[in-house]
């Protein structure tokens, strides 16, 4: 093994299979993440689909209930565990080391690791769904005794899945904080590294701090079901609502795990397309990690119809709406540094446009969820998961695809057709909107969520909501035929890529070579 | 430092956070019945005898409900004698709460109490309560079970109305042999 790393070493990247399976280079890495995620994404997207055909008229045509159950499970499982995390930590592998200046990540064989579980981690968990009594079907939230008592036999299938991802995400931020704080080039200080570094980092610490509290939670299922404990049953002297007590201590986190990143992505391109510096860089730092630091106080606000005592009902809202205060302060200095910049709009800014736009909408409908007392009306309906496709589709997703157009040119050495990117993300744009839109309607006029059949009365909406979503859907084919068009043949870039391009990743050559700063450069 | 140790000492202290933090999920599941036991809250009430407070309040009458549950394939009838009273905080009120056993075996049962809103709880003091200890009833028995309680004068004015609700939980034991010394001793 150690001749053929010193080989490669020299030579670039191995041949065959083996270059991918045996792979230590963050650049593989990446790749290898960013592609399983869009696989992901694609897989929980058919179910996404399957679920809206369902939806598109009342009463049962397509799936019988149980089987739709499994269908909002599996895609609530497969896109925030599968599509949002992986991709994020892909962008990472590629992204931090070229930002900060180092060789490699800084534990490349453990890189390696925390990647190839995850196909197993999801084939297992995929599997699940050609089992007798069939796949999870509980919800992603899984609360107890619907995931103990009354769960599938697959449930103990699925524990394992969410065993092994925890691991991979443990080991992940991990070698993500080893990097940056350990093998930042010479200069780049901790105030000069560029955001999404920064973001990644403070992420990584999210996700060493809760993904362990994940991985109690799922084995206190297990010890429940096969152990004879009683940690969420009442006739054990258990309490099911502990389970959404630690499970949300746990989720929280977790929702800024997967928008942390986002923020970072578009704090780089922002700049690049309005030729300015980001304004308020080190607010923006501030913000992050007072952002990182609410969540923990923050979690009962998904339980408010638990029967939480008043005080706590009171105290969860006011600790919501504080989070408010440092997420207007990065809207406002995005705002701020697109003022007065001379300002074009290739698709990564168009993206990073519409996330600014729909993340503020996803935010505002969070404030309202907030109110304990409204929240009460709201909880449970499509109000809820208007709310959340608003900051995890356009948010989150639309920041990774914003990422991928920004730094394809990079990865590859060549551009995308951008006019195919324009149709990518005006399809994508309009598509997102009439389906989470209108949801709001039907979520305020009371329709539940987790349903496959509703009242007549919200009939229309559901059919727009379909529409939307089949061409929100199908518009990721284009994104996909532009990835791979733009490996084959598109033009060849320059190191630069863009015009207002600043930062340590755009002085190497593209494509980045397969070692890149095997001498640190010096950061002024 | 050498990079190599300073990234061994960075992995050392995370892997440590991680197990710190996986033995914190664990921690919760106490922490929070502590929590819950030391403010009150979640309606947690306690399982020992109240003395029964000397002043009666006349100015003002509190709606006590009763309600009783089963706890899943708990198979006892179990049902409050009244469903709703007014008392006078102060008031010594007594009632019961009646169960029998619709299968043809022994079974112990176990009732818990929960008061809403949380925020009555310790002021709804039960003088002498069934759920104080087991019971145990012989296949096809029925029973009164006794329930003694009033309510503090102390409790806020804001509070007119107070839920009392009662979960039977079968803790028949499943060794045959304890439960016929169970049954012996306790009945």
């Amino acid at each position: 093994m150690n001749t053929s790393v010193a080989a490669t070493h020299h030579h670039g990247p191995a041949s065959g299979i083996g270059r991918w399976l045996f792979t230590t280079n963050h650049k593989d890495i990446g790749t290898l993440y960013l592609w399983f995620s869009f696989i992901m994404f694609l897989t929980g997207g058919c179910m996404a689909l399957l679920i809206r055909a369902e939806l598109f008229q009342p009463g049962l045509q397509l799936v019988q209930p149980d089987f739709f159950n499994q269908m909002t499970t599996m895609h609530g499982l497969i896109m925030v565990f599968g599509a949002v995390m992986p991709a994020f930590v892909g962008l990472a592998n590629w992204m931090v080391p070229m930002m900060v200046g180092a060789p490699d990540m800084a534990l490349p064989r453990m890189n390696n690791w925390s990647f190839w579980i995850l196909p197993f981690a999801f084939s297992m968990m995929l599997l699940t769904l050609f089992m007798e009594g069939g796949a999870p079907n509980f919800g992603w939230t899984f609360y107890a005794p619907l995931s103990t008592t009354y769960a599938p036999p697959s449930v103990t299938y699925f524990i394992f899945a969410v065993h092994m991802m925890g691991i991979s995400s443990i080991m992940g931020a991990i070698n993500i904080i080893a990097t940056i704080l350990n093998l930042r080039a010479p200069g780049m200080t901790m105030m000069k590294l560029p955001l999404f570094v920064w973001t990644w980092l403070i992420t990584a610490f999210l996700l060493i701090a809760v993904m362990p509290v994940l991985a109690g939670v799922v084995t206190m299922m297990l010890m429940d079901i096969h152990f004879g404990t009683s940690f969420f049953d009442a006739a054990g002297g258990g309490d099911p609502v502990l389970f959404q007590h630690v499970f949300w201590f746990f989720g929280h986190p977790e929702v800024y795990i997967m928008i942390l990143p986002a923020f970072g992505i578009v704090s780089e391109i922002i700049p690049t397309f309005a030729r300015k510096r980001l304004f308020g860089y080190a607010s923006m730092v501030y913000a992050t990690a007072s952002i990182a630091l609410l969540s923990f106080i923050v979690w009962a606000h998904h339980m408010f119809t638990v029967g939480l005592p008043l005080a706590g009902e009171l105290f969860f809202m006011f600790a919501t709406m504080l989070i408010a205060i440092p997420t207007g302060v990065k809207v406002f200095n995005w705002v701020a540094t697109m003022f007065r910049g001379s300002m074009t709009f290739e698709t990564p800014m168009l993206f990073a446009l519409a996330f600014v736009v729909l993340f503020t909408i996803g935010g505002f409908s969070g404030l309202m969820l907030a109110i304990a007392p409204v929240d009460f009306q709201y909880h449970d309906t499509y109000f809820v998961v208007a709310h959340f496709h608003y900051v995890l589709v356009p948010g989150a997703v639309f920041a990774i695809m914003a990422a991928a157009y920004y730094w394809l040119p990079k990865w590859c050495g060549r551009y995308y057709n951008e006019t195919m990117g324009k149709v990518h993300f005006w399809c994508s744009f309009i598509g997102v909107n009439i389906t989470f839109f209108p949801m709001h309607f039907i979520g305020l006029a009371g329709m539940p969520r987790r349903i496959p059949d509703y009242a007549l009365q919200f009939a229309d909406f559901n059919a727009i909501a379909t529409v939307g979503a089949f061409i929100f859907g199908f518009s990721q084919l284009i994104f996909l035929y532009n990835v791979i068009s733009c490996i084959r043949k598109g033009k060849p870039a320059d190191d630069r890529v863009w015009e207002g391009s600043h930062g340590l990743e755009w002085t190497l050559p593209s494509p980045a070579p397969y070692h890149s700063f095997s001498e640190p450069p010096q950061v002024k | 430092m050498s990079a190599a140790d300073r990234n061994k000492r960075t992995v050392t202290l995370l892997i440590f956070g991680c197990m710190t933090m996986f033995g914190f999920g664990f921690a919760l599941v106490p922490l929070y019945d502590v929590f819950c036991r030391i403010t009150g809250l979640n309606g947690k009430v306690d399982l020992v005898a109240a003395t029964p407070s000397e002043v009666v309040d006349h100015s003002r009458e509190v709606k006590l409900q009763m309600v009783a549950t089963n706890n899943e394939m708990m198979p006892w009838q179990f049902r409050p004698e009244t469903t709703e009273v007014k008392l006078s905080p102060g008031e010594m009120y007594q009632t019961a709460y009646l169960a029998r056993n619709l299968t043809s075996k022994f079974m112990v049962a176990q009732a818990v109490p929960s008061v809403s809103p949380s925020e009555a709880a310790p002021f709804l003091q039960k003088i002498n309560c069934f759920c104080f200890e087991r019971q145990p009833l012989k296949g096809t028995e029925e029973r009164a079970m006794p329930l003694v309680l009033s309510v503090d004068p102390a409790l806020p004015r804001h509070i007119t109305t107070i839920t009392l609700s009662y979960t039977l939980f079968d803790i028949t034991p499943e060794d045959s042999t304890q439960l016929t010394l169970l049954g012996r001793s306790s009945l």
